[in-house]
């Protein structure tokens, strides 16, 4: 299996670590012919959304990598790349790849003294480590979208077809289920 | 180790930063900028180190108000500096909830001995070192971050690229020992075993490690990660240069894409002029010699 990682800021090396330790292969997205290459699936890392997407947009990646999305690539992300993905960002004018039928609002918790650390259920498995870092909420989602955990009644990941998207880091925590879940949803696409 | 459940997430958000440039700011129109220009983070401050060279005197941390008027204007990580060792300015900057604290050389220091016992508090803290002793000593203390001092406020990268080869030179010299050396070396470079061990199993430090000082330019930038830092800050690099917002986005297109020279090529045209700079050996005031 060859995942690649969008590499242009944030904790890509984590999210490589994270699917290496299954055996997968690793890329890095940094520029538009990156995206030329062949891969099963894309995941969109943590770090700064405003960044990731001015990025995106003035290295040209922005249209391929949503049209290969829109084609059925299985994506995963996590923080920021929930950002990038929503088709409604509650408090910020500019929409980035728009294909996830969410709204989300940036830094819901607060600042970083707010950022925390819990355990809870997703899609079925139990005490699943997750690490909340100055992270987004999905206020609502459309009824084609199916929420997989929640956290004190706000919701915290979703899947739409073949996209997965989390507000907190499972890269962070050496747990690989949620890993193993997205190498799944790889192999049923396929 | 030290390792209680907020310091990792403090860990957690340097890694967050990873692969961005972090900024200097002094007012708010200066952190959208900032912002616009795709900074990870801004560092808040009144003066520019450059300015406070220039300046003299005692420089202390910034007024919260003017920190404040930062944090509404962008959604990016707000960090802001507080004096080494000074204990209740860093109390005063949590209190205010800033993202980060740099218990900054930039600053005069307010203890000549004790740094600030960083454990004790619920924000993070990154702090300035020159080698793998300083580093580890900052980590033990409780840093969740490191970055290089270089000589900040020259525009002139040199120093910075001398405390990260020597760091990266001590990083695989602790890698390559026998086990059975490590107390040794724990006891020459004046740090805990726990972190040195750390190091030699895993052969960097055990938290995000940053370049920072002289940064002036896309190339300057490019040469810190190539060198093997995984951000970068800018500081009086950007708004004391002739066009702060193109400089800023191209330096921060040079972190992404530090390996492709011909996009760096492009990034380094046009970019008008940089900041005048001053050469380490014609200064009075060494600020890297600062908490050590």
């Amino acid at each position: 299996m060859k995942i690649a990682v969008l590499a242009l800021q944030g904790d890509f090396a984590e999210h490589e670590t994270f699917f290496r330790r299954l055996n997968c292969q690793t890329v890095q997205l940094r520029q538009a012919s990156d995206l030329q290459q062949e891969f099963d699936a894309v995941v969109l890392p943590g770090g700064e959304s405003t960044v990731q997407g001015k990025l995106l947009r003035e290295l040209a990646m922005l249209e391929p990598l949503k049209k290969l999305i829109s084609n059925g690539l299985p994506v995963m992300a996590t923080c920021a790349g929930t950002i990038l993905l929503a088709n409604q960002i509650l408090d910020d004018d500019t929409l980035h790849l728009g294909l996830l039928k969410c709204s989300v609002r940036r830094n819901a918790y607060g600042r970083q003294i707010s950022s925390f650390y819990t355990a809870g259920s997703f899609g079925g498995m139990n005490n699943v480590p997750m690490s909340f870092i100055r992270a987004p909420q999905i206020e609502f989602c459309a009824p084609e979208v199916e929420v997989l955990a929640e956290y004190q009644g706000r919701i915290t990941a979703v899947r739409q077809k073949n996209i997965l998207a989390m507000t907190f880091h499972p890269e962070l925590s050496s747990d690989a289920r949620i890993a193993e879940f997205f190498l799944k949803m790889i192999s049923e696409a396929k | 180790m030290f390792k209680s459940e907020q310091y990792t997430l403090n860990c957690n958000l340097a890694q967050m930063l990873k692969g961005g440039v972090i900024m200097d700011v002094t007012t708010p129109e200066q952190a959208r900028i900032a912002e616009d220009a795709g900074a990870c983070a801004v560092m808040a401050l009144e003066r520019i180190p450059a300015d406070i060279r220039a300046a003299g005197g005692v420089s202390r941390m910034s007024d919260p108000a003017m920190i404040r008027g930062i944090q509404e204007a962008v959604s990016i990580p707000v960090m802001a500096k507080c004096r080494i060792g000074h204990i209740a300015e860093a109390r005063i900057l949590e209190a205010i909830e800033i993202d980060y604290i740099d218990e900054s050389e930039v600053l005069s220091p307010a203890d000549d001995i004790y740094h600030v016992d960083k454990r004790a508090f619920k924000v993070p803290f990154v702090c300035g070192a020159r080698d793998l002793g300083e580093a580890l000593r900052r980590i033990s203390e409780g840093a969740a971050m490191i970055r290089t001092k270089g000589e900040p406020g020259t525009g002139d990268v040199v120093q910075a690229v001398r405390h990260m080869r020597k760091m990266n030179q001590e990083i695989r010299r602790i890698a390559n020992m026998a086990e059975d050396e490590l107390y040794e070396a724990a006891k020459t470079l004046q740090v805990p075993f726990d972190l040195l061990l750390y190091v030699h199993e895993n052969g960097k430090l055990p938290v995000v490690n940053f370049a920072a000082g002289g940064v002036a330019t896309p190339a300057d930038a490019a040469l810190m990660m190539l060198l093997g830092a995984e951000g970068v800050f800018v500081g009086s690099g950007i708004f004391k240069s002739g066009n702060p917002a193109q400089r800023a986005a191209a330096i921060v297109k040079a972190v992404t894409n530090y390996q492709d020279f011909a996009m760096l090529a492009e990034l380094s045209c046009n970019l008008g002029e940089a900041m005048v700079g001053i050469n380490p050996a014609e200064i009075k005031l060494i600020m890297e010699e600062r908490g050590i």
